[in-house]
């Protein structure tokens, strides 16, 4: 039995205002439950792909679906659902840098509550006990009420995934999450993704720049360039030589 | 021995012509503009034996006056805060209308800050009179005045400081379905804040000297009492009413210059 995929791309097109083409004719399923990692090289359309999902972006043309419903015509509150259970990882973190790291966990919840609570703070005491457990699952927990900009790289990037679980995500989208992080720090931030994708289920797609992570993490690689999928296989036919072709630049594939 | 290149100056730069044009120009823009204008330099030399005197007049204030002016001086500063905090709270929805990065609209943007620069363009003086005219004498004008006035020039100050502001945090509390005021009370304004308190603080110190003019307007406060003792000649009194706002002034200036250097 096969089960529907969680995301489809049908024949999707993005040109941006300026003309420059962003995505051209992409075309691929992603199933529930897949750690996926689209590799490409700068400029490829990779930050562009991740947030056609989340409606971030919007397609000139063609269809996206999630859990076969097509996104394209969301609007308003019905868009704000579709991202409810989308998380969105940053290279640059974009948390809330004078705030507490409590607030920007919390921050993660907003979408539940309606606006005027989300302004005079009252977050239900199941959810502030909801952002301790995240913060737990990231190894945080002690740091609830430091100010996000105290932290360093890796831990600000642990703190944004916690935001995210606070969405009870069902999927979430990482773009280069680790490209301004060391080695070690690289390491915690991709396995926690990992363990969300496998104890969670969560569907994981995550940008990276870096081959042997790539190989390291994913289920499925899938390559850009030029806005075009021209590479798709699963992590056990992935070879070297097919890798280094996506980053040769100029070379036909 | 040859030396490395080093860039060369051009002529322009090596004889300062622009520093020495500017400094003509300034001078002959002066010169031209006192002719104009018809003020005479030289009346300010002559007169100043009257300056004088009238300095002397004031050397013996009457400190008993004190206990009259502690009540208007009191009125001033409340005048002051009172018409700049509701100023600077109404500035900031009108802010946040004018901010390039927040509001993509270019009509919407180009309509409020239209209507904010004509606000600018009011002198606080006519303001005072106007208001005077239809409250009557009072702190009530005053404060009208000042609301005016620092709503003019805070929206300004306020929608330059979210201009700069980092879109991150922006992008992250969109992308988790936030609605647009959601993300401005949690992305937006915990990065402005403290500017913002800054330019209120400067505002209010503005206001404090501003208020001790409009008062001579009869917009209320000390302003009033400036006036009737100058009118009766009366300068002991003059100068205990002098001395005492430039206490208060330097007091404010004081507090809001080391409130602002811990924010900033
Ligand atoms: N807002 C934008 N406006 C115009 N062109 C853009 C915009 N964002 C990205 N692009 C262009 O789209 C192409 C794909 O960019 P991007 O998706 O950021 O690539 P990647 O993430 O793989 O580096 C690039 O040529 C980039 O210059
Ligand atoms: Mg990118």
């Amino acid at each position: 039995m096969t089960q529907a995929p969680i995301i489809s791309f049908k024949g999707v097109n993005k040109i941006y205002n300026n003309g420059t083409v962003g995505l051209k004719d992409i075309s691929f399923d992603i199933p529930r439950g897949q750690f996926l990692v689209v590799v490409g090289l700068s400029g490829a359309g990779k930050s562009t792909l991740l947030r056609t999902i989340n409606r971030m972006h919007e397609i000139t043309s063609g269809e996206i679906t999630i859990e076969e419903e097509p996104i394209n015509d969301y609007k308003g509150q019905s868009l704000r659902l579709l991202r409810r259970k989308i998380g969105m990882i940053f290279q640059g973190f974009n948390l809330i840098n004078r705030s507490s790291v409590e607030r920007n966990v919390l921050s993660g919840r907003v979408s539940y509550y309606p606006t005027w609570k989300t302004i005079c703070g009252l977050f239900t005491k199941a959810d502030r006990e909801m952002a301790v457990r995240s913060l737990q699952r990231v190894n945080l927990a002690d740091k609830l009420y430091t100010r996000a900009d105290e932290l360093s790289g890796g831990q600000q990037q642990r703190v944004a995934i916690a935001r995210t679980l606070m969405q009870d995500p069902k999927i979430i989208l990482a773009d280069e999450p680790v490209a301004s992080l060391d080695p070690l720090t690289t390491a915690t931030v991709m396995d926690t993704l990992q363990r969300l994708n496998r104890e969670d289920g969560i569907t994981v797609i995550v940008n990276l720049h870096s081959v042997a992570l790539a190989r390291k993490y994913a289920d499925r690689i899938i390559g850009l360039r030029a806005g075009q999928l021209v590479y798709d296989q699963p992590i056990a036919a992935v070879t070297e030589a097919d890798l280094n072709r996506i980053y040769a630049e100029g070379e036909q594939v | 021995m040859t030396y490395p290149e080093t860039p060369r100056r051009s002529w322009v730069q090596r004889w300062h012509v622009k520093g020495i044009v500017g400094t003509v120009v300034l001078v002959v823009l002066l010169i031209a503009s006192s002719r104009m204008t018809g003020v005479d330099v030289g009346m300010f030399f002559s007169n100043f034996g009257q300056f004088m005197n009238l300095l002397v007049r004031m050397s013996s204030p009457a400190w008993d006056y004190t206990a009259v002016i502690i009540q208007p001086l009191l009125e001033t500063i409340q005048m002051a805060i009172l018409g700049t905090t509701i100023g600077a709270a109404l500035a900031i929805p009108f802010a946040v209308l004018s901010a390039s990065n927040l509001i993509h609209s270019r009509l919407l943007r180009g309509v409020t800050r239209l209507f904010l620069d004509l606000v600018r363009t009011l002198p606080d003086l006519l303001l005072a009179a106007i208001f005077v005219a239809i409250f009557g004498i009072g702190s009530t004008a005053g404060v009208v005045t000042l609301a005016i006035f620092s709503f003019g020039m805070v929206s300004k100050l306020f929608y330059e400081v979210i201009e700069t502001i980092d879109m991150g945090p922006l992008e992250a509390l969109e992308s988790v379905g936030a609605s647009k005021v959601t993300i401005i009370w949690y992305a937006v304004l915990p990065q402005i804040l403290n500017q913002f308190i800054s330019y209120f603080l400067y505002t209010l110190e503005i206001n404090v000297r501003a208020s001790t003019v409009l008062g001579y307007l009869g917009a209320g406060g000390i302003g009033v009492f400036l006036q009737r003792s100058l009118n009766e000649f009366n300068y002991s009194q003059t100068a205990v009413i002098i001395l005492a706002t430039l206490v208060v002034v330097l007091v404010i200036d004081g507090i809001s210059n080391h409130l602002r250097r811990v924010l900033l």
